[in-house]
């Protein structure tokens, strides 16, 4: 006993050296986002002024808002597929409501939110009750979602319609409104970001989600109702992609059937370039929103320097795979 | 570094070995030399450094210091077929055999003969024949073999060492799964190799086996080369002695409680499952610790499951303090200050990469946590009073639990369940895979717990662990109770005989 008192300073040292091995992902990836910040701001004059910096964070505002929902259901070992028609749907249905019945504009606004959280429900407890591989559920979801943006957009007379207007200025201020010289979207971006952040370091529930995903059978044997972690996540995803896609419509003024193509796997990549595993127990909301940040500087790079724009595609395709190949290599060296 | 003389009379000599992992030193300057044709014990805690230095001698992580000497070259194995190579087989806890593929490919996987790419394998089956009857597996070259028992898949890793010509077996913990009928061929194999002239190290917790068939017994204690001494000065006492650096307290009854109302009344519990549990009925008093004895699949841990709301139940009461309970889930258990610490820590057990401390927090956490919110200072200052309660050795209560040895991390849930001051607490095979210094803290642990009043069921497979440690034994066959039996006075032979069915059919 007396020999491990004295050890106790040792102790205390090291820990400061395991909790930065904990978090050494999101380091590197900030760092290397720091480095491309650094490169870019030599390569073209025009890349820090306050616009292009406001417009590049304006821009992955909706990728991150989404991210924050995606990255707690990958903590949990899932994924969420849905999230580009949750989005489009659910903007689609504000605006029909707006439009063709004449309702409020927040209250069909709520309505939105509601129906994408619903649809995440249902993910939900598809994937919980009838025990469906995320995959599939969400991918089958996507598809559903996309078909119901369709049927919402050509309306109950059945017109073909490839987009429902949304002109109200409340909801255009969502997407496109400033505050001073800061962006709206990206107020509400830093405001949802640190919320989720501390919820889920603070919280029993946050807590829970990492338990979940790291063994879920020790988690349901410590007495966490799996289930409801489960059922919270994906509903919280719905949530903030219907969330997401009003902004992306009161931007435009505009709701689009083809609005959120493709948004799923830029979500994913910037939670996974941000540190989640794929295999679940790991990652953090601020990881994703610097791989949100990530992939919004590069496509800014590319503009500003002219160089061809699918160069940019295959760029963020190297960078997802870096960002993960070099964790592995990371790794190997610490593993007992 | 002094010269060290080329000494033909080792097969291998490790000479002042190092390792570190993070912030855990695992190997600290320690010494090994195994003759050809001995075979040598290698003996410690868990957390010793044992697994640390087989994995350095078979390539899979590299030293840090320190020279190896093999077949009187110094040698530094860079990946595992390297280790290979040069002669050196290890047969791990986990069996690294492939379950769909036959006998024959296992044995000769990465080195099969071919003739411009096809595969002769007539000539193959013949070779591998050779091998198996040398290690005595009875079974056809071409036979798959996830469908051979664990012993067999066992004498496959045994007899693919020596188709690679092995010079050097290492076995870590080779019986820890096996029946003592298989535990007998084994060793029977090992004097066959002995024969051979291979060396073999032998990494096992259990001194009497190692008494038995060990030349020669090395042991390790913290990561650090305690001694190594012949098997004629060698004795349990001696050992222990060694591995722990003191002497093991005595297993002592404790005096039996009798308390009048039970604490946990199980009444006539059915479940359809593998196996059925039957009309399962006894019950738990204040401060008792209630043996649960009965072969691997008698329905010992599927009733603790259904009583923890774990698994559902189709029939039968449950009374705890007098009430009827029935848990739908283990957080409804926990709530009413039911704990159950699972078999298998790994699998139910631990979050691996996370850190201690929240291991340690997690089930107590919603009932510490007022409006859903953790309490960082209270659970930092819980998990260290149980890393002292408890003594378990870590870096830091922020270090992930994957760092501890097996011993730490099962006292990790156990605090993790103490944490939810439980008044039941059922514990599944809590000293499965656990080194003797641990297994006596726990020993100790589970006393003072039921001094205090909890009652305890201790799921064990280990007879006398059950008949050291509890009041009553409840001994379970084929899914019913088919004894209850007075711990002071039960033998082996008697729990043995309720057991396998032979006496006292449903109780």
């Amino acid at each position: 006993m007396s020999e491990q008192t004295a050890d106790l300073p040792v102790k205390r040292a090291r820990v400061s050296v395991w909790s930065g091995i904990f978090r050494a992902r999101e380091t590197s990836v900030f760092a290397a986002l720091v480095v491309l910040v650094v490169v870019m701001s030599f390569a073209s004059p025009y890349f820090l002024a306050p616009e292009n910096i406001f417009n590049v964070l304006r821009n992955m505002s909706t990728i991150s808002i989404v991210a924050i929902g995606m990255t707690m259901v990958i903590i949990t070992g899932g994924i969420d597929l849905s999230v580009g028609s949750v989005l489009a749907m659910s903007a689609m249905m504000t605006a029909r409501l707006m439009v063709e019945f004449g309702f409020d504009p927040w209250l069909a606004f709520v309505i939105g939110l509601l129906f994408g959280a619903l649809a995440g429900l249902v993910n939900g407890l598809i994937i919980t009750k009838v025990q469906v591989n995320p995959f599939i559920t969400t991918m089958g979801m996507m598809s559903i979602g996309r078909g119901l943006t369709y049927l919402l957009a050509s309306g109950l007379r059945g017109t073909v319609a490839s987009n429902i207007p949304m002109r109200d200025p409340g909801l255009n201020f969502l997407g496109g409104g400033y505050i001073g010289p800061v962006p709206f979207p990206v107020i509400e971006m830093a405001v949802l970001v640190i919320v989720a952040s501390l919820f889920l370091s603070n919280t029993v529930l946050g807590r829970q989600i990492y338990a979940v995903g790291s063994n879920e059978q020790a988690a349901r044997l410590s007495g966490v109702d799996v289930d409801r972690v489960r059922l919270f996540c994906y509903t919280l995803t719905g949530l903030l992609a219907a969330l997401a896609g009003v902004m992306t419509a009161g931007l435009l003024s505009n709701a689009a059937t083809n609005a959120g193509l493709g948004t799923e796997l830029d979500v994913i990549a910037a939670a996974v370039i941000g540190g989640a595993s794929l295999a679940g127990g790991q990652g953090t909301v601020y990881g994703a929103v610097i791989g949100a940040a990530i992939m919004a500087v590069l496509r800014n790079a590319f503009v500003l320097l002219g160089l061809p724009a699918y160069m940019q595609t295959i760029s963020i395709g190297v960078v997802i795979i870096l960002a993960v190949a070099l964790d592995r290599l990371r790794r190997r060296g610490q593993t007992t | 570094m002094a010269p060290i003389t080329d000494n033909s009379d080792f097969l291998l000599q490790v000479i002042g070995v190092s390792k570190r992992f993070g912030g855990v030193q695992a190997l600290r300057d320690v010494h090994l030399e195994v003759r050809p044709g001995e075979v040598h014990a290698l003996v410690g805690e868990n957390g010793a450094g044992k697994t640390t230095l087989i994995n350095i001698l078979g390539g899979i992580v590299p030293r840090d210091s320190g020279r190896v000497i093999f077949r009187g070259q110094e040698v530094v194995f860079n990946t595992p077929a390297e280790s290979q190579h040069a002669g050196i087989a290890i047969i791990h806890q986990e069996l690294a055999t492939i379950p769909a593929l036959s006998v024959m490919e296992n044995i000769y996987m990465g080195r099969m003969e071919a003739r411009g790419g096809w595969i002769n394998w007539r000539s193959m089956e013949e070779a591998t024949r050779r091998v198996t009857d040398l290690v005595g597996l009875d079974v056809s070259p071409r036979a798959i073999v996830g469908d051979l028992t664990i012993s067999q898949r066992q004498l496959v890793e045994i007899a693919k060492a020596l188709a690679a010509d092995a010079r050097l077996v290492i076995m870590d913990e080779p019986n820890s799964s096996l029946t003592e009928r298989e535990t007998e061929r084994l060793f029977e194999v090992i004097a066959r190799l002995k024969q051979q002239g291979v060396a073999i190290i032998y990494v096992s917790h259990r001194i009497e086996e190692v008494l038995r068939i060990a030349d020669r017994i090395t042991a390790f204690r913290d990561g650090r080369y305690v001694g190594t001494i012949d098997r004629a000065e060698a004795s349990v006492a001696k050992i222990i002695n060694m591995m722990v650096g003191r002497d093991l307290a005595n297993l002592t009854r404790r005096a039996p409680t009798d308390s009048a109302a039970p604490l946990l009344e199980v009444r006539n519990l059915s479940r359809r499952g593998k196996p059925n549990l039957q009309n399962i009925s006894f019950t738990l008093h204040r401060g008792e610790i209630l043996g649960f004895a009965g072969l691997v699949g008698a329905g010992r841990s599927e009733t603790a499951r259904a009583i923890f709301g774990a698994d559902p139940i189709d029939a039968g009461e449950i009374l705890l303090e007098g009430r009827p309970v029935r848990f739908r889930s283990p957080k409804e258990a926990i709530a009413c200050g039911v704990g159950m610490v699972p078999e298998e820590r790994k699998r139910l057990g631990l979050f691996m990469n996370m850190p201690v401390r929240y291991n340690i927090g997690l089930a107590s956490l919603p009932a510490r946590s007022p409006a859903g919110i953790v309490q960082h200072a209270g659970e930092r200052n819980l998990a260290e009073e149980f890393v002292r309660k408890l003594s378990i050795k870590l870096s830091s209560i922020d270090a992930p639990v994957k760092s501890l040895s097996g011993g730490n991390q099962q006292k990790t849930v156990l605090a993790r369940w103490l944490a939810t001051h439980p008044r039941v607490l059922i514990l599944d095979e809590p000293t499965h895979g656990v080194d003797v210094g641990a297994k006596a803290d726990i020993y100790r642990l589970m006393r003072d717990l039921a001094a205090e009043g909890i009652g305890i069921i201790l799921i064990s497979s280990e007879l006398p662990e059950i008949l050291n440690m509890s009041d009553r034994i409840v001994v379970m066959w084929q899914g019913r109770v088919t004894g209850i039996l007075d711990g002071r006075t039960a033998t082996e032979e008697q729990v043995m005989a309720y057991a396998t069915g032979m006496a006292g059919q449903g109780a």
